[in-house]
């Protein structure tokens, strides 16, 4: 396959994977039962992408030192109320400087 | 400051500190074998990084390109969960939705969600997507074209961005009982099955621990109760 081709079908794919959950039929939308699931789900996936972040490399999983220090470095800004942007500079910055050090 | 006004920021600052990372993709999509223009391609119209990611990983392993292509759209089937939440918050018709769905992604799902009224939603959602939108273009193109000459993003810390936005955005809701629980069960799902299951379905399987929460909490769950309040 041409890769040109495999570039088109994944912006494609990708649009209408974004659009299938937006412009879901209204009665879908509307059932107790889907309400409920869609109002939770973002709570489970973004969980999970914390920690296939943090400790997932690949299919492997990886103690790398800097990053776990940048995130216990957001979690204490978390902790001591930091507002959002700080908590995010926190964890860059101190992610850096132990990797710049160790 | 009002819902809507610290929303918007946190929206544009999510944008600076995630986008940037569009040069990491740029750089390995070059690095890969893509061209420059097939990687401001994905970012333009893909736009959903970890899709982006994978592709460019099987073209750099020389695996099978229609195997590539499956793995990344496995991979943005997340995003189909989120469009379901973001559509009764984002309450969008006609072209304004087509519009929409393409910034249908983690950060901007993370961003709307968490703002406590649906104007403050609609002001997270397009803040951090014009936000993301425009710094992971316009860093994908310079790491596209200027492979050798950028920095390594991780020096900058930049890999730890992502998760600590996530985690940040999360955290007042930590504190609900019900939602914490939900929250552990699919980190948990997510971590203990990443060793055996390709890239992208450990964080599709995560929906699961959604189920498990319905079944526990019979008609008084956080879904229920967050469905209601909505509702009004």
């Amino acid at each position: 396959m041409n890769l040109w081709i495999a570039v088109i079908a994944t912006c494609v794919g990708c649009y209408a994977l974004k659009i299938a959950g937006l412009a879901a039929p209204r009665r879908l939308l509307d059932h107790p039962g889907v309400r409920r699931f869609a109002a939770l789900v973002p709570i489970a996936l973004l969980s999970a992408l914390i920690v296939v972040q943090t400790f997932g490399q690949g299919q492997s999983l990886t103690l790398d030192g800097p990053r776990l220090a940048g995130l216990g470095a957001a979690v204490a800004a978390l902790l001591l109320r930091a507002p959002f942007l700080v908590v995010l500079l926190v964890a860059a910055a101190v992610t850096a400087a132990v990797r710049l050090l160790v | 400051m009002s819902e809507v006004s610290s929303a918007r920021r946190d929206g544009i600052g999510v944008g600076v500190a995630v986008g940037v990372s569009g040069v990491a993709f740029g750089s390995a999509a070059v690095t890969a074998g893509l061209d420059v223009a097939q990687a401001c391609v994905l970012s333009l119209f893909a736009f959903t990084g970890a899709s982006q990611f994978a592709l460019a990983g099987v073209v750099g392993g020389g695996g099978n390109l229609v195997a590539g292509t499956l793995g990344a759209l496995l991979l943005g089937a997340r995003n189909t969960f989120y469009g379901l939440r973001l559509a009764d918050l984002l309450a969008v018709r006609g072209p304004r939705r087509w519009f929409a769905a393409h910034g249908v992604i983690d950060e901007t799902t993370a961003v709307a969600t968490a703002q406590r009224t649906p104007e403050g939603s609609r002001a997270g959602f397009y803040a951090t997507f014009a936000g993301v939108y425009v710094f992971w273009n316009l860093t994908t193109l310079a790491g596209a074209a200027f492979t050798r000459q950028m920095a390594d993003p991780s020096l900058l810390g930049l890999d730890a961005v992502g998760p600590a936005t996530f985690l940040a955005l999360l955290w007042p809701r930590f504190r609900e009982p019900g939602t914490r629980q939900i929250a552990v069960l699919g980190a948990g799902i997510a971590l203990l099955s990443t060793p055996f299951l390709p890239p992208g379905v450990p964080v599709l399987l995560s929906a699961v621990a959604v189920l498990a929460g319905f079944l526990r909490s019979g008609t008084r769950g956080p879904g229920r109760d967050l469905a209601e309040k909505e509702s009004v």
